[in-house]
């Protein structure tokens, strides 16, 4: 399938913009940019901090650097990376929304993008209306997209509404009339972006059998996710951009492991210098650590791991000193607080000096995410410090249950067992 | 743009159709390309036609309304109040002859200048030729001008019929097409010079409305050039827009009379270099304002 004709080749690329130019704004703002300047002073609009500075250089910030590929008919190529890797620049590259500042792309036949769905609808006109002028932005002749006509209405599933103005539809409406009528595109390239991230199962089920089908017709398909289950099931290749530069190109397998390897290590251990963890003069935090069930790997929804607290007892003599911590998702919601005495009369007394405690977090329990943790420790029943976040990880879905590709909902994600039966016939 | 990278050796992966890179020329304009998106550019203009009265009672009515409210204020305020009576014509024909294409081409102007700023939304998440846009609101545009035009042509046989007035147009009345076009070709060009601009200066977009306004008072809408001999200096002002010219034309075409040739070749010759230079800068703009906005 890959033995196919390149038909996308991408040279060098490079997008650079200048910092603090811009957004331009007002003439006012532009006046008192040059005043400063005259002066030697700095740009008074010029951002404060850049989330990477390596990729700034004096004015110029480098989004995306040297970035080369090449891709064959048939082939789906999956992109990932962080956010603010350069993954979306490089789309709006590929789709020609803005363009390069060094090297070159080079494409073969019909290119689609759909960075959203929906483009360019108006409001005012009706669900059919709105299908032809979509399908025109997008780039569709006026009789492809007559002769598609009944199709895109089928697929998208709101006939009875098809010839109601389209403000009247609800958000999930126009989706589905948008993801129709990009389905219909037929193009020889398809590139699209997270698009998997809106609509209900049914409807993400019918997307992903549909990128499938384009897929398997011969055709070449670009796709950007952050849901590595969907980039796993559905890509042939995936590139793994960061900080501006392709950092790896092969096998999904591969490189999306790479990936979360690399995100597994940030957050997840931390150490402060004596006398400058948090907590107080009595008891100090001197270390924090998340232990995946294997060194190195990526937590994963299934397996279990361990939260390493070391600490330094100073002052406190009597021994109920009881150190917890809480589990707090992306939300700043508490999961759960689970404190020493958690685990009953069996408990240790708290040693003088360093020491080291860890609490074990099973498997099949918490939900794909990220979370954070604050440690807390009690005197007695009184809270004597609790720290601000010391720790942050996260949890991948790593497998997937069922026929949906998105994050299940539910805070929590245990694994439970379901039985079937005959119905008791006594009641 | 699809050049032969090295034409001794044949490229195994040759074929390329597209292909995207740092330089282009300011000039260059895909007209194939924009060719292969017609039907894109008459969807917008019917867009663009349906959409601007929807939800409102009257609907289509407020083309008609529009200019013919202003011709009956004018012949009110400027004919009968304060005395400024055109010569040799009635008054409400003289205003609606200089309103119509007054408001053709501050329509260009004002809504081709709103392209890049306003089709954000859409230009930031799909290609297509940008140059669709204004082209295609320039046709809606002309639709709306076609019909006040009609209102106007019913207006005059009205006049003509009653016995109000004389008609007697020349031949030149087959001028008025290629007047229409300078028009819409001024408008255009001024409109995507400013909308390139608003990209970066919004300050531009409170600008244009009020100026376009201004620019009317010294246009012969109002006043015609034969009642300004006396104030040489305002007559150059006048004459200085390039409007000026365009709308004594469009009345002597239409009403019979001398057509300023000398006024509408300085007309053509501003309508050529704002073009060119609009087109070069929006072409300049488009690529990268994705950027900025």
């Amino acid at each position: 399938m890959s033995q196919g004709p390149v038909v996308i080749s991408v040279e060098d690329l490079g997008k650079s913009y200048r910092l603090g130019a811009i957004g331009g704004g007002t003439i006012a703002d532009e006046l008192r940019r040059g005043w400063a300047r005259l002066r030697g002073r700095p740009d008074p609009d010029a951002p404060v901090d850049t989330a990477s500075p390596g990729r700034a250089q004096g004015r110029t910030f480098h989004a995306l650097c040297g970035v080369s590929f090449r891709l064959r008919e048939g082939e789906v190529l999956g992109i990932i990376g962080r956010n603010g890797a350069g993954k979306s620049t490089l789309l709006k590259l590929l789709s020609r929304i803005t363009t390069p500042t060094q090297g070159r792309i080079r494409m073969k036949g019909r290119v689609a993008s759909l960075l959203e769905v929906g483009t360019g609808f108006h409001p005012d006109l009706t669900g059919r209306e709105n299908i032809h002028l979509n399908g025109a932005i997008l780039g569709m002749q006026r009789r492809e997209i007559a002769a598609k006509l009944d199709e895109i209405i089928a697929f998208s599933g709101i006939e009875h509404h098809i010839d109601t103005p389209v403000k009247r539809y609800s958000s999930g409406m126009k989706v589905r009339l948008g993801f129709a009528v990009a389905a219909h595109l037929e193009p020889e390239i398809l590139i699209v972006d997270e698009v998997l991230a809106v609509g209900d199962a049914e409807f993400q089920r019918k997307c992903l059998g549909k990128m499938k089908d384009v897929s398997s017709s011969g055709r070449t398909i670009l796709f950007v996710s952050h849901n590595m289950t969907a980039v796993l099931s559905l890509c042939s290749r995936v590139v793994w951009i960061d900080a501006g530069r392709v950092a790896a190109d092969g096998p999904p397998e591969e490189v999306v492991a790479a990936y979360l390897g690399s995100y597994a290590q940030s957050g997840d251990e931390v150490a402060w210098a004596p006398g400058e963890g948090p907590g107080t003069d009595l008891v100090r935090l001197t270390h924090a650590a998340v232990l995946p069930q294997d060194p190195g790997a990526p937590l994963t929804m299934r397996s279990p791991f361990g939260i390493r607290i070391g600490l330094e007892n100073i002052g406190v003599k009597d021994d109920d000193l009881n150190i917890g911590l809480r589990v707090l998702n992306d939300h700043d919601l508490v999961l759960f607080a689970s404190t020493q005495a958690d685990a009953g009369t069996d408990r240790p007394p708290v040693p003088h000096g360093r020491f080291e405690v860890e609490c074990r977090i099973p498997g099949d329990l918490l939900n794909e995410g990220s979370y954070h943790v604050v440690v807390t420790a009690f005197r007695g029943a009184r809270l004597h410090f609790i720290t601000e976040r010391v720790l942050s990880f996260t949890v991948h879905a790593g497998e997937r249950r069922g026929a949906w590709f998105g994050r299940q909902a539910g805070l929590v994600r245990p694994r439970l067992s379901w039985s079937i039966g005959p119905m008791d016939q006594a009641t | 743009m699809s050049a032969i990278p090295n034409a001794t050796a044949p490229d195994p992966e040759g074929g390329f159709t597209t292909e995207i890179g740092p330089q282009r020329s300011l000039l260059a304009i895909d007209l194939r390309e924009l060719w292969r998106y017609r039907d894109l550019v008459l969807l917008l203009t019917r867009r663009d036609i349906v959409t601007v009265y929807a939800q409102t009672l009257l609907g289509p009515l407020w083309v008609l309304l529009q200019p013919l409210i202003t011709t009956f204020t004018f012949a009110l305020v400027f004919g009968k109040a304060a005395g400024l009576a055109p010569p040799g014509m009635p008054g409400p024909l003289f205003y609606m002859s200089g309103l119509v294409p007054w408001f053709f081409f501050s329509g260009q102007v004002t809504k081709t200048s709103r392209t890049l700023t306003g089709g954000a939304h859409v230009m930031t998440k799909v290609y297509f030729p940008r140059l669709v846009m204004p082209i295609s609101t320039t046709l809606s545009n002309g639709f709306t001008f076609l019909v006040q035009f009609v209102a106007l042509a019913v207006m005059i046989a009205g006049y003509a019929l009653a016995g109000g007035m004389a008609w007697s147009p020349g031949p030149q009345l087959l001028g008025l097409p290629l007047l229409v076009l300078l028009m819409g070709a001024l408008g255009l060009g001024t409109g995507i010079l400013i909308s390139a601009a608003t990209t970066k200066y919004r300050d531009l977009s409170f600008l244009v409305g009020f100026g376009v306004q201004l620019l009317m008072y010294a246009s012969p809408v109002i006043l015609p050039l034969s009642r300004l001999q006396k104030f040489p200096t305002l007559l150059r002002v006048f004459e200085l827009n390039p409007m000026t010219a365009v709308i004594e034309a469009f009345r002597a075409m239409l009403f019979g009379g001398a057509v300023p040739w000398d006024g509408l070749a300085y007309s053509a010759a501003v309508t050529a270099v704002v073009l060119l230079v609009g087109m070069m800068t929006f072409n300049k703009v488009e690529r990268s304002f994705a950027d900025i906005v």
